[in-house]
């Protein structure tokens, strides 16, 4: 449980860090004598568009006490904490960031059936100063919710280097709620934010919906007291039902045409009127009304300086100008890939070497001690593997990217990216789960989710599963790199990502549907934070952990099993054609074939394994690496990323996908094989 | 309006990108006219107003010549659209066709083929946008709208629109008119793109990439085929 005084604040305020750590609080429960006690639990909500600072919030408060699932029946995440307040025992949820509350995404109408049907005691609107007018368009849909709201203006450091003074009691008084300045990544204003929701969640004071100009707010006012009137019972608040139906939006409309006929045709008759004397579609009328309002809001209460050109706006400039624009994206992909390879092979040396230490693997003992064999070099041998092979690539492949991904820089990438994109059927954005997709399948394949579009989704998940992760590129550079040359494993990177294009395009032409374009908010240029940073690689990272380390360890003792007990040969005798003939492998490759299907990785183990020695030019001939390597990094999505697949896009697609990862991986590693032996 | 004076504007308009003065070297070419005939027709044009012409620099539009152009560009394009996709005539030929076609094309069925072709925004040969409508309607749902109830035609828009594909960086413009499907419209109005709006352009990307806009204190990138569907005034 974590919990939050006003001592802790000020420490870090001081710069000590004397943050009690999470464990330790998760102990202490109940509260000690530094927190008064009370028995009500109270539940807040964080609301807020996306990056805003929404989750670093969340962090703060919650610690590492969180519960990450989905919400009921949809595929949306939900995070959900507790924390302990002056006495108070808090639930805390946070919902995803949203611009609206439309039905258009699956991710407005959670938050929003969340906030009206199960009416938390207090929610929390985050909000990035130094972008208020934009955000204040979601408060107001906040408030038309009755919602017990608190402001928290975030990032106000930001603000204040481009210039923008606000006046937070002049906010506080206009919009009838209770509003605090917060820098979140520094934990400042965290303490007040809760104080004040605290406050919320026991006066429950009436938050009274801001009015529009007469020409809205007459039809919404009209409209509302028939709603009123009928006493509808659909859980929302009547003036809210009204705005929506005015904005003809798709499931309130349903709802109330179910109950009551003469609020569906008042409705629309309203909105008729309304759309002829304005010239201009209803849900177009409520947007600008929205802004107009907040536009107003923002005047009355906002001081904005003269702003100079500053140092971001240069970066700025440079990232995403018509050359160095390109120079930049090119740097940042290929910089992430090099360092992961560069810091991840010293790292997996030293892991390695200190590993030896404690017990080495000894590829003999499987002759005259199966047993041992089964335990020493499977579970120890699998856990090793974990620990050398994946640890050290992926954590400062996501210690680099949530860099990259704070800074801002990403967003730069994708916008320059953004034409090629669209070759492959996808737009700029597309390029952030891509990416991701060089660390491990499994979290890149869940951050699709981004994309719009179920088909977006779709091609993006298809393109991220020919990607290198970094199981491959071990498995790249571990039987090409060390064995064939350094260039050769260079180059068949460089055909991988050929390879990638020319299927992305395959299938944009393959799945029905049109393209969505790229909406994108370009958020400025930031010094990352090394929390923020911290914090995302260390959940990534952890994510891996969980779904690697299980299947490397008990893969890792059936290959030894299996071995012990000659079960492989036949099967590898049963792909004879295909490996032997088709591909010009070595026979037991079929075997290491099956065996990489489990995780990539254990290609190379199951090599090692059976040629009973780490040189694998005792068992294969140059070229055979080669195409092993082509043929590995292509073949079959593994276990774990068919699970994402299937649990993402339903078992048909998740088939389909693998069976084009399997017939391209032989045509292409078949024509290697042919080119290669043609020229050696 | 004479046929050639519609060529020359449409010449004009195709290769002033982002209101770029067009030397008399390129019209020349492009029309396959002789020189000295361009530079006379040229000085005709801006005797009656359609372009400003500078010797020795070439030409721009003015407003008057801008919207003669895009109305006749927008024939053109709607013409080349119907004859590829429709009527399947090779892409070498249709070309050709629209031209001779596009002349003659009153606004009334300018009107029913842009719905009969769901309200294209880009032609099919070369992919270039195909200019907003001058009809009053502030969408296409509510030209379709209309015309389910019968009603075609209501007055003339004196505006210039452009979309923010085509200017230039550091320009400014109001948000007059966005084409799309519901879905977009509904989120371009969520991130503040309200009719009326001002907005500046930040930065074209190269290769037909997004353009980044600054609206509302926020900064925005819009793929290029959103954004050649977003018309605004400029100033």
């Amino acid at each position: 449980m974590q919990r939050i005084c006003r001592d802790r604040i000020v420490t870090d305020q001081g710069g000590q860090k004397t943050v009690p750590t999470h464990k330790s609080d998760l102990k202490t429960n109940p509260p000690t004598s530094e927190c008064a006690k009370s028995d009500k639990q109270f539940t807040f909500a964080l609301a807020g568009n996306a990056n805003v600072g929404k989750s670093v919030i969340f962090n703060q408060l919650t610690g590492s006490n969180q519960i990450i699932g989905n919400w009921p029946g949809k595929t949306v995440d939900r995070a959900e904490g507790t924390l302990s307040f002056e006495g108070h025992e808090i639930k805390v949820i946070d919902l995803p960031g949203i611009y609206s509350f439309s039905t258009f995404s699956m991710e407005e109408i959670v938050s929003r059936d969340y906030i009206a049907l199960e009416k938390p005691d207090a929610v929390i609107n985050i909000v990035d100063a130094s972008v208020l007018e934009r955000n204040l368009f979601f408060t107001l849909q906040l408030l038309e919710m009755n919602a017990p709201l608190v402001l928290v203006l975030n990032q106000v450091d930001v603000a204040k280097n481009k210039g923008i003074i606000i006046n937070k009691d002049k906010l506080s008084t206009l919009l009838g709620i209770p509003v605090v300045f917060a820098t979140a990544t520094r934990g400042e204003g965290i303490y007040e934010a809760v104080e004040e929701a605290v406050k919320v969640a026991i006066s429950k004071p009436k938050s009274k919906p801001l009015k529009y100009r007469k020409n809205l707010e007459e039809p919404i006012e009209k409209l509302q007291s028939l709603i009123e009137k009928e006493n509808l019972n659909l859980g929302y608040p009547a003036r809210w039902v009204a705005i929506k139906l005015l904005e003809g939006d798709m499931e309130i409309t349903q709802l109330v045409a179910e109950k009551s006929k003469t609020i569906s045709l008042q409705s629309k008759l309203l909105a008729g009127e309304l759309e002829n004397r304005c010239q201009e579609k209803c849900f177009s009328i409520i947007a600008s009304e929205r802004y107009a309002l907040a536009n107003s809001l923002v005047a009355a209460s906002l001081k904005q300086d003269e702003i100079q050109r500053s140092f971001t706006d240069k970066l700025d400039w440079f990232a995403t100008h018509r050359i160095f624009g390109y120079v930049t994206a090119l740097g940042v992909i290929g910089g992430l890939l090099l360092w992961t390879f560069f810091i991840g092979n010293g790292l997996s040396d030293l892991i390695s070497k200190g590993l030896n230490l404690i017990q080495p693997i000894n590829p003999e003992l499987s002759m005259s001690a199966p047993l041992l064999s089964i335990i020493l070099n499977g579970f120890w041998g699998g856990f090793n593997a974990g620990l050398t092979l994946i640890i050290p690539f992926v954590i400062p492949f996501y210690l680099l990217l949530a860099f990259i991904e704070d800074s801002g820089l990403l967003t730069r990438v994708a916008f320059m990216m953004d034409s090629a994109m669209h070759k492959i059927g996808l737009h700029g954005k597309a390029l952030i789960p891509i990416i991701l997709g060089y660390g491990c399948s499994v979290p890149a394949i869940h951050s699709c989710k981004i994309m719009e579009t179920r088909r977006e989704r779709l091609l993006a998940a298809f393109a991220i599963t020919f990607a290198p992760c970094s199981a491959r590129t071990i498995v790249l550079f571990g039987m090409v790199g060390l064995f064939v040359g350094i260039h050769w494993a260079l180059l068949l990177y460089v055909v991988n990502l050929a390879i990638i294009f020319a299927m992305g395009r395959i299938a944009m032409k393959a799945v029905p549907g049109k393209s969505t374009g790229l909406i994108m908010e370009m958020s400025s240029f930031k010094r990352p934070s090394l929390k923020v940073v911290l914090k995302q690689t260390w959940t990534r990272t952890k994510s891996i952990i969980y779904v690697v380390f299980p299947i490397y360890i008990a893969g890792s003792a059936l290959i030894q099993v299996l071995y012990i007990y000659d079960i492989l040969t036949p099967i590898g005798n049963a792909l004879y054609p295909l490996t032997v003939l088709w591909l010009g492998l070595p026979a037991f490759a079929g075997v290491l074939l099956l065996l990489g299907a489990v995780r990539k990785e254990l290609i190379i183990l199951g090599a090692v394994a059976i040629l009973g020695t780490t040189n694998l030019l005792t068992g294969f001939a140059p070229v055979q690496l080669v195409v092993m390597a082509l043929v590995a990094m292509l073949y079959i999505p593994c276990v774990s990323t068919m699970a994402i697949l299937g649990k993402e896009f339903g078992w048909k697609s998740a088939a389909l996908i693998s069976l084009a990862n399997i017939g391209t991986a032989l045509i292409i590693g078949g024509i290697a094989f042919q080119i290669l032996n043609f020229f050696t | 309006m004479q046929k050639s004076t519609q060529d020359y504007l449409k010449t004009i308009y195709s290769l002033s990108k982002n209101g770029e003065i067009v030397s008399n070297t390129d019209i020349s070419q492009k029309l396959d006219v002789a020189p000295p005939s361009v530079t006379e027709m040229l000085k005709k044009l801006a005797d009656e107003g359609y372009i400003k012409y500078s010797p020795y620099h070439g030409s721009t539009l003015t407003e008057k010549g801008l919207k003669e152009a895009q109305k006749i560009t927008r024939k053109h394009r709607l013409l080349e659209s119907f004859l590829s996709k429709i009527l399947c005539i090779g892409n070498d030929k249709v070309h050709q066709e629209a031209c001779q076609m596009e002349h003659t094309l009153s606004d009334e069925a300018e009107e029913s083929l842009c719905r009969f072709l769901k309200h294209p925004d880009t032609c099919p040969d070369d992919g270039k946008t195909i200019p907003a409508c001058d009809l009053p309607f502030s969408n296409c749902e509510e030209c379709i709208q209309l015309h389910q109830k019968g009603l075609e035609q209501v007055g003339k828009r004196n505006k210039n629109l452009t979309s923010i594909r085509d200017l230039k960086n550091g320009t400014f413009g109001k948000i007059s008119f966005i084409r799309g499907e519901h879905k977009v419209l509904q989120r371009l109005l969520d991130m503040g793109l309200t009719p009326g709006t001002k907005i500046q352009i930040i930065k074209v990307a190269p290769m037909n990439g997004p353009v980044e806009i600054a609206v509302r204190g926020s900064k925005l990138a819009l793929g290029q085929n959103i954004a050649c569907n977003v018309f605004v005034e400029t100033e």
